[in-house]
């Protein structure tokens, strides 16, 4: 019931805060997503959007996190050994 | 290829951190994740049986589908069966069984029962038809709550006058603690959910990390974070540690999302909420605003307090605060199926007894084939 999927602003709609949308790809299928609650986002930027509202922009190199945290793991587990 | 999707459910990579797990884990640990689309892809890839077995993973609360109460469902049932309104939900509420009938069947006898994927939409339908009664079921947790906030106040800037809702929004933290506090609690460690910290950020939880000596790891919800999330819980545990930790960090900030919060201030406020198997729960709901009072579907619709009793042989209760699994209710998969569902978590698809129902019959090689490989 939470799901939030990650999509691409593609372009926006500048207009009131509250009503301000963007057209969004989520793979290819394109949808209009209100923006009103990441006033930072930016044509190009992802973001997670739920039942219609973007929740949060992701962070690119926050992404690349998941990915460096077991590099660093693995050289800390061979240091050990 | 989804980005920030699609990487995260890399075989290899899954297999990875499953080692990295087991390397760490010296004691048994009982590790509860507190949100249903977690429980979902815990059980749809097969993770839990990745882990050593000294790890028991127990499936939460989190999913908002399986924990609104039944006097909510039968509320819903009886507006939607109103002559003049048109009923608008999420498509998962359909299905949930009242005391005789569900949406779905309120839908077949003719009720105008319809699907949204915004409750933005369902205030553009009340725009459209202006002589009928919209009502939007407005459930969920703090991670829809923006949304329901803003169709209130979208409503209230276009001056709809047939526009409200019934609101059965639930928090999350008020239930940790509840779990925490619980007799027969056996949760050592959270994973907290990350689409509810997104916008909530997770300040709330470091009083409970104090209180209780537990660690919460905010996670999201691909494989791989989930694996992360249990390593970095795990690692905690074995450590002796309890703090909280941020695995989902491209999405989730401390503070969490300000407009959001503010929006869902702004509409809302924090009343006490009954959580079905579970009981009231204080300061765990949130409700309109008297501001808002005109767009209250409880109200509007004059409907007095219901006080429907649950089936007795569902444990579904039991099942969201982790202290039994699906299959060891009598029920499960003979009197109650995902067709003729007694409780709650056998409708929604994040319902541990669904997902326990639709994906326990796979062998495990074909849940970790879900898993891209490269
Ligand atoms: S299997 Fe059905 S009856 Fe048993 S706890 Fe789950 S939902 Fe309730």
């Amino acid at each position: 019931m939470c799901l939030a999927v990650p999509g691409k602003v593609i372009s926006i709609n500048e207009g009131e805060p509250i009503m301000r949308t963007g057209r969004v790809s989520f793979g290819g299928v394109i949808r209009e997503i209100n923006l009103a609650c990441v006033p930072e986002v930016k044509v190009d930027d992802y973001v997670l959007a739920h039942v219609g509202v973007a929740i949060s922009v992701v962070d690119p190199k926050e992404a690349e996190r998941v990915f460096q945290y077991l590099k660093e793991i693995e050289n800390l587990s061979n240091s050990e050994e | 290829m989804l980005k920030f999707l699609d990487e995260y459910q890399d075989a290899k990579v899954a297999r990875q951190y499953a080692e990295a797990i087991k390397a760490i884990t010296i004691h048994p640990w009982t590790i509860m994740e507190i949100c249903g689309g977690q429980t979902h892809a815990i059980v749809k890839y097969g993770l839990d049986e990745l882990l050593p077995k000294e790890i028991t993973l127990l499936h939460g609360p989190g999913c908002p589908v399986c924990v609104t109460p039944l006097e909510l469902i039968e509320k819903a049932i009886e507006i939607a069966l109103r002559p003049n309104v048109i009923f608008c939900s999420f498509g998962d509420m359909l299905r949930v069984p009242g005391s005789k009938i569900d949406l779905l069947t309120v839908r077949a006898r003719g009720g105008d029962v319809r699907i949204v994927y915004s409750p933005l939409d369902a205030v553009k339908i009340a725009h459209a038809n202006p002589s009928r009664e919209t009502v939007f079921f407005a459930v969920g947790f703090e991670t829809t709550a923006p949304a329901n906030a803003m169709a209130i106040f979208q409503a209230k800037q276009q001056g709809l006058q047939n526009f409200s809702m019934l609101v059965s929004h639930v928090l999350v933290p008020p239930a940790v603690e509840a779990i925490l506090n619980a007799k027969e609690n056996r949760v050592e460690g959270f994973l907290a959910a990350g689409h509810v910290c997104t916008i909530m950020g997770f300040t709330e939880y470091e009083p409970l990390v104090q209180k209780y000596h537990v660690p919460i790891v905010v996670t999201g919800f691909e494989p791989i974070d989930i694996l992360q999330g249990i390593y970095m819980c795990v690692r905690q545990l074995e450590n002796g540690e309890a703090k909280i930790e941020n695995q989902y960090s491209r999405s989730v900030s401390r503070e969490g999302n300000r407009p959001a919060q503010k929006l869902i201030r702004d509409v809302f406020e924090i009343i006490p909420r009954k959580w079905r198997g579970i009981g009231q729960i204080p300061n765990s709901g949130l409700g309109l605003r008297e501001e808002y009072a005109a767009f209250n579907a409880e109200l509007r619709f004059g409907i007095a307090d219901h006080q429907i009793p649950e089936p007795p042989e569902c444990i579904s209760g039991r099942i969201l605060q982790g202290i039994k699994k699906p299959y060891e209710c009598p029920a499960f998969g003979t009197k109650c199926n995902p067709e003729h569902p007694l409780g709650a978590t056998m409708v929604s698809s994040e319902g541990a007894c669904a997902a326990y129902h639709r994906y326990r019959r796979l062998p495990p090689r074909e849940k970790e084939s879900l898993l891209k490989e490269k």
